[in-house]
């Protein structure tokens, strides 16, 4: 029997995976940050998932405003990494894992989740950057990854109800994937409050995204009701990428063990949020 | 009668534009903005880009955009872009290709040089006390006007 064994969420900024590819982990600039991940990558070499779901958003790279998906789910065997403007990262491409995407698609479709099956995309910064954190420079990605991504940039993107509850519907899938026992871990990536655009830029609200971490752990269901417009106001508009790790919270247990949280800032425009919660 | 219950998530246009500083991508921008967000997605193919910066002109006027739209590109004023139906994400393909990270795109939005918008992300960023609201910020400046009269 397969089973979901952790969460994990983790904002995408960009820049720090620039800060990765160019070798600047070192400056004073960006090592509090990356010092923040080594007790995650340590986790996780030893909870050693056999696949991830990874919830993000692509931010114009694969998908476009021709075609605007509120969720897709991604079963090819390969994903290459996508040129954002400045050449693809340097890091390995990704591989899925057909059998199980395929699965997952028909799974939560006729769990009335009506999914964009994608055979063919690029994943880009909102992919790579978490798995760039969590498990360093590598020659490829531990396990097969399957990208799911939401639209969280054209408005309305999907209610956190709504994520949540697809968080519901993957789980259940999960568990009723009987081929192979796979020991499953969901991402939920981006935010925490940031702002990128307009006279507004670099907005911050620590005392926000303290109080959405502890919620996100302890009683999650009290965060779905957060309308978009309390993202925007609250944590800056792009910070509405938050809902996304609502569909990672969904995915798991009422009752979660927190086993590590970080929060910094900044990178770039960004409060840098990180928690690891696992399953009992 | 029985009343329709409200959708919480529902928040007017007139809501969203209380909240200062902030271009949300709506049905609105999206409409106005789609020639010049696909003209920026086009950045990221390195002959396309090759092709733009030969002569970015001649490139720009086979996107059918507005003259404003244009002129903002011409500019690199990442400010102009957003008002004019940009999306920062489509944006900073354009950014990259000029060498502008998201850092100093926002610095250049916001009026700062990058090492003042820097230093204020260093300090914690722009507190969200006084930044909610546009008519919390306009009540504020006529109190205070009335107070130091």
């Amino acid at each position: 029997m397969s089973k979901v064994i952790a969460g994990v969420a983790c904002s995408h900024v960009p820049a720090i995976a620039a800060a990765i590819d160019l070798g600047k982990t070192e400056e004073d600039y960006w090592k509090p940050l990356f010092a923040g991940f080594e007790r995650s990558k340590k986790w996780i070499k030893e909870a050693k998932p056999d696949l991830i779901i990874e919830v993000y958003n692509d931010h114009g790279s694969a998908l476009s405003l021709q075609y605007i998906p509120t969720f897709g789910l991604g079963v090819a065997k390969e994903f290459k990494i996508a040129d954002e403007g400045w050449g693809p990262r340097p890091v390995p491409s990704v591989k899925g894992d057909p059998d199980f995407a395929w699965y997952l698609a028909e799974s939560l479709i006729l769990d009335e989740f009506d999914m964009t099956i994608i055979n063919d995309m690029d994943v880009d910064h909102g992919l790579t950057t978490p798995l760039s954190l969590m498990f360093g420079n590598v020659k490829a990605w531990p396990c097969p990854i399957i990208p799911l991504c939401v639209n969280v940039v054209t408005y309305p993107p999907p209610t956190g109800k709504r994520c949540f509850a697809l968080g519901r519907a993957i789980r259940k899938a999960v568990k009723e994937y009987k081929k192979r026992d796979l020991r499953v871990m969901v991402f939920g990536t981006g935010g925490m409050s940031h702002q990128i655009h307009g006279e507004r830029c670099g907005l911050i609200n620590r005392e926000w995204d303290t109080r959405f971490l502890d919620r996100l752990s302890r009683s999650p269901q009290s965060l779905v009701k957060i309308p978009h417009i309390e993202y925007v106001r609250e944590t800056g508009a792009e910070g509405i990428e938050m809902v996304m790790w609502l569909i990672m919270r969904g995915a798991l247990n009422d009752k979660v063990k927190e086993k590590y949280r970080f929060y910094h800032v900044p990178a770039s425009n960004t409060a840098v949020g990180h928690i690891i919660l696992e399953n009992n | 009668m029985k009343t329709m219950k409200k959708n919480i998530y529902r928040a007017t246009s007139e809501e969203y534009a209380d909240i200062p500083g902030t271009y949300l991508f709506d049905k609105n921008a999206c409409a106005k903005g789609y020639n010049l967000n696909m003209f920026c997605m086009s950045m990221m193919k390195e002959a396309n880009r090759k092709e733009y910066l030969a002569d970015r002109s001649a490139y720009l006027d086979k996107w059918d955009l507005t003259p404003e739209q244009k002129k903002a590109v011409l500019d690199l004023n990442w400010l102009g872009l957003i008002q004019n139906g940009g999306n920062i994400y489509y944006v900073s393909k354009l950014g990259a290709t000029h060498g502008y990270s998201f850092e100093a795109m926002a610095a250049s939005m916001t009026g700062n040089t990058r090492e003042s918008y820097r230093s204020m992300m260093l300090s914690g960023g722009r507190p969200i006390e006084g930044n909610r609201s546009r008519k919390e910020q306009q009540k504020k400046t006529r109190t205070k006007g009335a107070k130091s009269r």
